[in-house]
């Protein structure tokens, strides 16, 4: 194996990686500044804020020859015997001037710059920078630049890495973003007219992921732009229910407000980016017409009012209406995760073992998308349709799908429950009309509709945020969140509902119940034990059962 | 040494010694017969080597050399790219060359091309030269009328064509990567070496980037040998091991404050004193003179009393300059003030600093501004502390920037300050008697507030 010394320190890499200095750096604990160098992106090597000592160790005599320059880390390869200094004179020295350098002009408006606390230049400087400062230019106030319908760049704070240039480049393939002028006057921009006016604005799908490289607080997201310090925020690791990609992502918060979404590294799905529809798609987390009472069909009034109901007692409700109802259905979203929806399917089938177990509508919006560098949007609009599918044909015994269930099952059924949680409109009239003759008709759902108006049970129930569990994407990559924020009062998310409705005691524990799903079904048996951050794949059993059974056969 | 006799310029002056009927009736386009399908091309490169012609773009370095960095048995296409970008302030050498001899450039490019087993060439010229390029395109539009270029070129079975492109003219055009670039439609940006353009170069194919009066050297030393080339010059210093002789005719661009200002050829070694008097006629009106630069700007500054050094490869490092760079000769008469100097030095180079590495996007702009304030009569003497700072860290540290402009920029700041300290600390004086003595730091904190 290679062998590498950072600091005085020998650390074994495998022999087929290829990793620069600072990667390696990182192995041995030591941090290398960096500006330009993304993981993601091309290396240019031109902040300089990297810059170590290299040589290289002979193998035969043990000597260290050391090169008389700095080299960039960024750019470095770190082969077998190659050693790095990181904590010289020379490279403290070479940091201070950087440092020193990109705060000649940067305005150092700290106090209002949005990536205040979350600031490369500024933790830089505190570690690396000079106590004094000694350039006499006066920094001035930051001048902003329209680039886009969601991204501004505030043009002073700029430190040059074009690490925005390179990901339009090279990651969404449109290529909006450019330099502009030469030496200290270059500036990032967009093409424009003569005018000023925006030609070809920043507006691929991918565009917010710029704010999140930018180093420094030069690119601002608009829709996050002084909303709220980055200190105050929790962040919360989540996945993304926009489409069946199901990015990992982080979900940011201050008392249960979410102020923002952003890509967590995930190198099986979405490496360090995510989309701009998922990006932003939190609004309904905080939609004023979010349903928020629990509320029963009035069984005395017959014009068909409603009466609010207390959570605490709804359980014993629904165990009379529906068990009195006769046959039962029940509908899975695949808005569901994994433990949800295995839990109501557990619930519905405990009071009718023959109850029909269907999978809710599956959004489809458009084709999918994909990106110069592999990254696809899918048509798909929610997290779980494989998890859920699993969990439905698991009850089932087959997959029926939603048209079916209306058209072919829904008319023999007494009581039905179906669980919601799109963002949109997802079902018409005539759908609801479908389920008209349903004695007890439970909807859970987080918007009103035409079955929420027919529902002889209302349930608010949660988003994205708020749930607890797992979603399996479109590669059969199981991911594991907790919950971001606390429901809003009134709403009781359906993990914790179904957790009660199938005799669980105290609070609903989604682990718990994946280890019962993973060792029931199949399909999840790659999810037993602890799920990593970045997930598990599922088909590795699969295909391995497939194997033995192949193997068995021929044998 | 031989006696001294001009052939890079023997043409120039001539009626019309641009075109293809004059440069042949003064034995034109023999050169590359005799070597087209007659020498391998790697004897072609050998003898190059062996001539020890250095390349004259500035760094000098060993041009045969340069091309056995190819590598060898490539499947091609391997690109010759000619560096006509010639932008170093004082510097005209090449456009000498290309305006009233193109010919000679194309023939030693031809040469140069076939060397390196390059089928497909590039000319790259900057845009200001309008001449130039209207020459030039016009001795390329009579080789391929002539056969002298496309295939089967000479009656051999070598094939080449060269595409003259224009730069839009930046310093950093001339920087052999950013060059690159630049032909390649791109900002010119240099790039990160390793990979090196021999390896990976225009449009990542092996490339040869050489300076355009490199290539009319080529041509010579093969219509006259290579013992004629080692005649002239000098051979190396036996108490430097790294220097390998600077060999050969060397065209000198005289400038500044002289009687008779032009490009002259002479051999390498010539020393500055001798170029004054012997060519440039001394100083303009009787004045005595203070400062010369050896080789364009970047090259750093000698004091009248160093006149005696010599131009050749080595000879300006020993007087603390970076070398001999383009040659080109800016001389400074008594009455230039050195902050004069200074400041339209750094000026030049944060202009043309491309902006990608940040010691020198925002160094040399720190450094203009400094000398700006100086020369505005508010100066302090810790200016001065800092301006060689700001030189010794933007590119005297190697490894600093990607390419060597913050170098080319950092030089005569730091070699002024040391030979004309004095001078700029009256200056100084002088012009802010009040403030010069502060030296009170700004403290830190003060960033921090609100502005």
């Amino acid at each position: 194996m290679p062998v590498v010394i950072v600091d005085g320190k020998e650390v074994e890499i495998g022999a087929n990686e290829r990793l620069n200095g600072i990667q390696v750096a990182r192995r041995v604990g030591a941090e290398v500044p960096h500006y330009c160098w993304h993981p993601g992106l091309s290396v240019v090597a031109s902040c300089r804020m990297c810059l170590v000592e290299c040589g290289q160790k002979d193998a035969a005599t043990g000597k260290i020859a050391m090169q008389p320059r700095l080299v960039p880390a960024c750019q470095t390869p770190a082969k077998d015997g190659t050693v790095f200094v990181t904590n010289s004179q020379k490279v403290i020295d070479a940091r201070a001037m950087v440092e020193e350098d990109l705060l000649l002009r940067h305005p150092v408006d700290c106090p209002i710059c949005d990536k205040a606390g979350e600031c490369s230049l500024q933790d830089y400087h505190f570690e690396h920078g000079r106590e004094s400062r000694r350039a006499d230019i006066q920094p001035f106030t930051s001048r902003r630049r329209d680039l886009g319908d969601t991204v501004t760049l505030f043009v002073d704070r700029c430190v040059m890495c074009t690490r925005c240039v390179r990901f339009t480049r090279e990651i969404s393939g449109t290529s909006e973003l450019m330099v502009i002028n030469r030496g200290a006057h270059e500036e990032i921009d967009v093409f424009r007219y003569e005018n000023g006016e925006i030609h070809f604005p920043l507006e691929n799908k991918l565009s917010g992921n710029v704010c999140d490289l930018c180093p420094v607080g030069a690119l601002g997201d608009k829709d996050f732009l002084y909303k709220q310090r980055v200190w105050f925020m929790k962040s919360h690791d989540n996945v993304c229910a926009g489409c069946s990609t199901g990015c990992s992502i982080k979900v940011e918060e201050n008392q249960d407000h979410v102020y923002r979404l952003k890509p967590r590294e995930n190198p099986h799905i979405n490496t360090w980016w995510m989309c701009d529809e998922g990006r932003y798609d939190w609004k309904h987390v905080h939609d004023p017409n979010r349903l928020l009472e629990l509320r029963r069909k009035s069984t005395t009034s017959s014009n068909g009012d409603y009466s609010n109901l207390d959570w605490h007692l709804l359980p014993a409700e629904l165990d009379k209406s529906l068990k009195a109802a006769g046959k039962l259905g029940v509908v899975l979203s695949p808005h569901l995760t994994v433990e949800e929806a295995y839990l109501l399917a557990k619930y519905v089938r405990g009071l009718d073992p023959n109850a029909v177990v269907a999978m809710g509508p599956i959004p489809v919006e458009g084709k999918d998308e994909k990106f110069k560098n592999g990254f696809v949007i899918h048509s798909e609009k929610c997290p779980n349709r494989r998890g859920v599918e699993a969990v439905a044909a698991y009850f089932a015994g087959k997959l029926i799908s939603w048209e079916d269930f209306l058209n072919d099952q829904a008319a023999s059924l007494g009581g039905v429950w179906i669980s919601g949680g799109y963002k949109s409109a997802w079902h018409t009239d005539a759908d609801a009309a479908k389920l008209a003759g349903v004695k007890t008709l439970v909807v859970h759902d987080c918007f009103a509709s035409p079955l929420w108006n027919a529902a002889t049970f209302q349930l608010p129930g949660g988003t994205f945020a708020e749930r607890e569990g797992s979603y399996v994407n479109y590669q059969d990559r199981l991911q594991s969140f907790r919950w971001a924020i606390r429901a809003p009062a009134g709403v009781k998310v359906e993990g914790q509902l179904f957790w009660q409705l199938t005799g669980g005691s105290g609070l609903f524990r989604a682990k718990q119940v994946l280890a019962d799903v993973s060792r029931e079904i199949g399909y999840f048996s790659a999810a037993m034990g602890d799920i990593p951050e970045v997930g598990v794949d599922l088909k590795v059993n699969q295909l391995a059962a497939a194997g033995q059974q192949l193997a068995g056969a021929a044998t | 040494m031989a006696e001294f006799e001009p052939v890079l310029l023997a043409n120039v002056g001539k009626d019309e010694s641009w075109t293809r009927r004059v440069y042949e009736e003064t034995g034109g386009y023999q050169a590359v017969r005799k070597v087209l399908g007659k020498i391998a091309p790697k004897d072609v490169a050998e003898t190059v080597k062996a001539s020890g012609l250095r390349g004259r773009g500035g760094a000098g370095f060993p041009t045969g050399l340069k091309w056995t960095f190819l590598p060898q048995n490539h499947p091609g296409p391997i690109y010759f790219c000619l560096n006509a970008d010639e932008s170093e302030p004082g510097t005209f050498n090449n456009r000498v060359l290309m305006e009233d001899d193109p010919h000679q450039v194309l023939e030693g490019m031809m040469i140069s091309c076939y060397a390196t087993n390059c089928k497909t060439a590039y000319y790259f010229m900057r845009c200001e030269y309008p001449l130039a390029y209207k020459r030039t395109l016009n001795a390329i539009k009579e080789c391929y009328a002539a056969g002298y270029l496309g295939k089967n070129i000479f009656g051999s079975d070598y094939s080449l064509d060269i595409f003259l492109h224009r730069g839009a003219g930046a310093y950093i055009c001339g920087e052999e990567t950013g060059l690159i670039e630049s032909l390649e439609g791109k900002r010119a940006w240099p790039r990160i070496k390793p990979p090196f353009p021999a390896v990976e170069g225009a449009f990542r194919k092996p490339t040869v980037v050489n300076n355009v009066e490199t290539a009319a050297c080529v041509k010579h030393i093969f219509d006259r040998g290579v013992d004629w080339f080692k005649s002239i010059g000098v051979p190396p210093d036996p108490n430097n091991p790294r220097d390998a002789g600077s060999y050969g005719p060397k065209l000198y661009c005289l400038s500044g404050h002289i009687n008779k200002p032009g490009c002259y050829e002479a051999p390498l070694g010539i020393t500055v004193t001798d170029l004054i008097e012997k060519y440039g006629g001394g100083i303009w009106k009787g004045r005595k003179a203070k400062a010369c630069i050896p080789g364009g700007i970047s090259m750093g500054i000698l004091k009248a009393d160093e006149f005696h050094c010599p131009l050749d490869f080595n000879g300006p490092g020993k007087f603390g300059c970076l070398g001999l760079g383009t040659a080109a000769v800016v001389v400074m008469d008594e009455t230039v003030q050195m902050v004069d100097y200074l400041m339209n030095s750094a000026r030049f180079f944060s202009h043309e600093s491309c902006g990608q590495c940040t010691p020198c996007r925002e160094g040399t702009s720190w450094a203009t501004k400094l000398l700006t304030r100086i020369k505005a009569g508010k100066g302090r003497l810790k200016d001065l502390d800092l301006l060689a700072e700001i030189g010794d860290t933007i590119g005297i540290m190697p490894g600093t920037t990607i390419c060597g402009l913050a170098d080319g920029a950092a030089w005569p700041l730091k070699n002024t300050l040391k030979k004309y300290r004095g001078e700029l600390e009256e200056y100084i004086k002088r012009t802010n008697p009040d403030g010069w003595a502060n030296t009170e730091p700004v403290r830190a904190l003060q960033l921090l507030s609100i502005h």
